[in-house]
């Protein structure tokens, strides 16, 4: 019973910040899970992460500067995603510099923007705040907001969701069947953009990266299926957020200055834990089926398997 | 020019940025040609929090940076060949920032300093840091000469590289301790979000510059050496910060790219492509290779 107190102190399912945090994490966890998927099965974590750079140091200094944050993120995220998709040749690694350049000008802009705004109204320490977010400061009143942005997400990538499978895991195959690959590329990436932006607006850029490629990687481990590994990743998420989310508020006990350690810190550790965990499962679940050792290729040439990658 | 560009404390600044602009550039080259962006992006950032760190504990700067953008370095060597290469760099970047959060959370009078660390400040150089600077650059184009040829092998045609001896995940590993190398370097200077713009920027335009990846990577450094020059005197002028600039021009020379190559293209009648851009890299850098 001290031990449940320990871990649940009183008063923390009351907190308004705990309950905010608890729905709007869960919001992001269930839109990153299916998201996360797709990033990583199309090798787009990069993108993933810069979209999250942009629009948190970006969506942030709008809201410096006095324009709505809202517009600011769909502008930049939109904007980015349209950049990304234009310049991107179809190699990955052209494509990484492409994205390389355009996250190089939002955060030089980013820089800029937050220069002129910290200047005028001596806000210090608005990068970091940026940056590294908070989920306790999410207020309930950008609830509607989060879970609308969420849903249209979502909606986006089930529209697409048959051709985006199969041209992520077999493009030759997509083509010749005569999916248009760079919509459903626009499709998803617009997609990818939108609950980027809106989480990492929410919840910061680390926890946004974090919940977008940590437990979606750890389900594509653990499952056989892009929809079952989405259901992991799902579920894995809004598990690590919400223990995070409770850690975190214990620790305002904790030393040096009892004044608590910040939940991203908590959320990514587990992050972690769980991708590790996964992978030793893995490992050990597919020695026998999987005897090439080796990477992600095979579960990208070897149709829908998606599960063992490793040996 | 605005007065005082040139004046004592200056000059540390200028020496220091050159050698790291030269470094930053000729690194950058295999940056963009291994296709290895996200790493390059995600050990600076990471690096960052190492700085936070150092702060917290009161070490110097440079130290703590040193510090993370080695473990980074590890990570991403040790973890990135055996699972999805991008999965495993995005881990370490937030695993990395994470501690950062939590030194952060625990200093109360880093702010100032952190806007500064991330966007970059050409004057927070001291002669204190020229000479680490130096003995970096130059571990830096030594380990780039020597290593000059396997990297080209390893980073265009893997097989052929295994199949004269040359071992992959000793290459990445000596390629990122570089990146990390031109990260100490050019945190303090340029910002810990914008160092890995130096290093795509430049080398995306010098490729389209010549064919040759030596003369690509000298082009690059040069390049490179510019931008840094330029961007610290726009910086010195308007006040604003460098990163913007850095950031701007890494924009800059990728559309003097895109636009030499369509040039190109049209011009020759045998479509000639240079290496690095839909998939002619393999013929003509193996070709310098073998000639």
């Amino acid at each position: 019973m001290s031990l449940l107190h320990a871990v649940f102190p009183p008063g923390i399912f009351s907190s308004g910040p705990v309950q905010a945090a608890a729905v709007v994490g869960a919001v992001v966890a269930l839109v990153c899970g299916p998201v996360g998927v797709f990033t990583v099965i199309r090798g787009q974590s990069f993108a993933g992460h810069a979209f999250a750079d942009i629009t948190a140091t970006g969506g942030s200094a709008a809201f410096l500067l006095g324009v709505s944050p809202l517009v600011g993120f769909v502008t930049l995220g939109l904007a980015g995603a349209g950049a990304m998709e234009v310049l991107g040749a179809d190699r990955r690694r052209d494509r990484d510099v492409a994205t390389g350049v355009v996250l190089g000008a939002g955060l030089g802009l980013s820089a800029l923007l937050l220069y002129l705004s910290t200047t005028t109204e001596t806000t210090t320490g608005a990068a970091v705040t940026v940056l590294f977010g908070s989920i306790f400061a999410v207020s309930s009143a950008s609830l509607p907001l989060v879970i609308g942005f969420g849903a249209l997400a979502l909606f986006l990538v089930g529209l697409v969701y048959r051709p985006l499978l199969l041209s992520s895991i077999n493009p030759e195959l997509a083509a010749a069947q005569g999916t248009r690959l760079r919509l459903v590329g626009i499709t998803y990436t617009v997609a990818l953009a939108l609950s980027v932006a809106l989480s990492a607006l929410t919840i910061g850029a680390i926890l946004s990266t974090a919940l977008l490629i940590g437990p979606a990687a750890a389900g594509l481990r653990l499952a056989r299926s892009p929809g079952r590994a989405a259901a992991w990743a799902t579920g894995i998420g809004v598990g690590v957020t919400w223990a995070g989310i409770v850690l975190a508020y214990d620790s305002y006990t904790w030393p040096p200055a009892q004044q608590g350690w910040p939940v991203s810190f908590f959320v990514v550790s587990l992050v972690l834990l769980v991708y590790v965990l996964a992978q030793l499962a893995g490992r050990s679940g597919h020695r026998a089926s999987s005897p090439t050792p080796g990477t992600d290729i095979s579960a990208r040439t070897g149709g829908t398997n998606l599960g063992p990658q490793g040996g | 020019m605005p007065p005082g560009l040139f004046s004592g404390f200056m000059l540390d600044t200028w020496v220091e940025a050159s050698v790291m602009a030269v470094v930053a550039g000729t690194v950058g080259f295999f940056v963009v040609l291994r296709g290895s962006t996200f790493a390059a992006h995600a050990i600076p950032q990471g690096a960052f929090a190492g700085a936070a760190g150092a702060a917290l504990i009161g070490a110097d700067t440079l130290v703590g940076v040193g510090v993370f953008s080695l473990l980074g370095v590890l990570a991403i060597a040790r973890w990135g060949r055996t699972g999805r290469h991008d999965v495993v760099v995005a881990l370490s970047l937030v695993t990395l920032l994470g501690i950062g959060s939590l030194f952060l959370s625990m200093s109360t009078e880093y702010a100032e300093q952190t806007f500064s660390l991330l966007f970059g400040e050409p004057l927070a150089v001291s002669s204190a840091d020229l000479l680490p600077t130096a003995v970096l650059g130059a571990a830096c184009v030594i380990l780039v000469a020597v290593l000059y040829r396997a990297l080209l092998l390893s980073s265009v045609a893997p097989e052929l590289a295994a199949a004269k001896g040359i071992r992959p995940e000793r290459i990445e590993l000596w390629f990122l301790l570089a990146v990390g190398a031109v990260t100490i370097m050019a945190l303090p200077v340029v910002g810990a979000l914008l160092v890995f713009s130096l290093m795509i920027g430049p080398p995306a335009a010098a490729r389209f510059f010549t064919d040759h990846p030596g003369r690509a990577m000298a082009v690059s450094g040069g390049l490179a050496l510019l931008t840094v020059w330029a961007a610290i005197v726009a910086s010195f002028w308007s006040n604003w910060p460098i990163g913007f600039f850095v950031g701007t021009a890494a924009v800059v020379w990728y559309a003097v790219g895109r636009a030499m190559a369509v040039l190109t293209t049209r011009r020759s009648p045998r479509r000639r492509v240079p290496f690095g851009v839909a998939g002619g890299e393999d013929l003509s850098v193996t070709g310098a290779l073998s000639a």
